[in-house]
């Protein structure tokens, strides 16, 4: 029962915390709300017993690609409500396209309860092995079988961050910056100076 | 009993919801990103409720590739708007026509 309850409870608030997203007033809100529907979505992965990506969930996207989001919203300074301008004109046609898309979706469904394709059966290579948890076999699979796979993504990775880095940085004319090379170039004997000063006259630097 | 197919309704509501909030907010990039994100939330939910379905690992290592793809497209999609953002001093992006011939 409880489970029904959890489900029922993690669908709910996924969907509604989605539509809010996409109709907030306020980006920062929707920002928000995108956060919660991503938390219930680690709920939902949880209940089928897929622990490990819905703690990636909310650790990538709650604690990096959100907050990112928001940094970005607030750092910008927007009249968001211009930016609003369109959205009753686009409205039908967006309900079009997505009652299309979602109409397409209930006839697979339907079709599906009708009687399914065969499309086979996994051959249980990467099946749970008995006794071991959701981590550990996906561990067992990730740094086996699917090994390349897993640098190819730390590539993708770094190619993400270098290019984010490449595009926001820009060289600054009216900052003083740190000279190491003049730093490490310098001599002692160049950069100091010994001087006799007779008693009451300055030293002249 | 909840089944394949609640998830599966669940995740194509969000999908199309995601879809729906990329022509509603045609000017507000910010917001298209954050529904694109919200399409491949229901692309993972897909594959990791198919995976439970099927007794079979490899859907949730794509859905952690997808998760990957996704972070990696957030970061450089907000980057390329804040340098946007700096040349304009505006994210309107139904007028875009930097990149025409």
């Amino acid at each position: 029962m409880i489970h029904v309850i959890a489900f029922y409870l993690f669908a709910v608030m996924t969907v509604g915390s989605g539509a809010i997203t996409i109709l907030s007033r306020n980006p920062v809100h929707s920002v928000l709300w995108l956060i919660l529907a991503f938390f219930n979505a680690a709920g939902l992965m949880i209940l089928v017993g897929a622990e490990f990506i819905a703690m990636l969930l909310v650790i990538v996207y709650v604690g990096a690609v959100a907050v990112l989001f928001l940094f970005v919203v607030m750092m910008l300074d927007i009249d968001f409500a211009e930016l609003r301008a369109g959205f009753v004109r686009y409205f039908p046609f967006g309900a079009l396209v997505a009652i299309v898309l979602l109409a397409e979706i209930v006839l697979g469904i339907g079709a599906y309860r009708a009687g399914a394709l065969r499309l086979g059966t996994p051959d249980g290579t990467a099946a749970t092995p008995a006794g071991a948890s959701n981590i550990e076999a996906i561990g067992a699979l990730l740094y086996t079988r699917y090994l390349f796979l897993f640098e190819a993504a730390g590539v993708v990775l770094l190619v993400a961050m270098i290019g984010a880095i490449v595009l926001t940085h820009r060289q600054r004319t009216d900052v003083r910056g740190q000279k190491v090379s003049k730093q490490i170039a310098r001599r002692p004997d160049e950069a100091t100076v010994n001087v006799k000063p007779e008693v009451g006259k300055g030293v002249s630097l | 009993m909840i089944g394949i197919e609640h998830y599966v309704v669940v995740s194509s509501i969000l999908f199309v919801l995601g879809v729906l909030g990329i022509f509603l907010n045609r000017k507000n990039v910010i917001v298209i990103l954050m529904a694109i994100e919200l399409i491949l939330l229901a692309v993972n939910i897909n594959l990791v409720a198919f995976s439970a379905f099927l007794h079979d690992l490899t859907g949730q290592i794509f859905a952690m590739f997808v998760l990957t793809v996704a972070a990696g497209e957030a970061a450089v999609g907000l980057a390329i708007l804040v340098i946007y953002y700096r040349g304009r001093g505006t994210i309107a992006v139904d007028d875009v026509n930097r990149m025409k011939g």
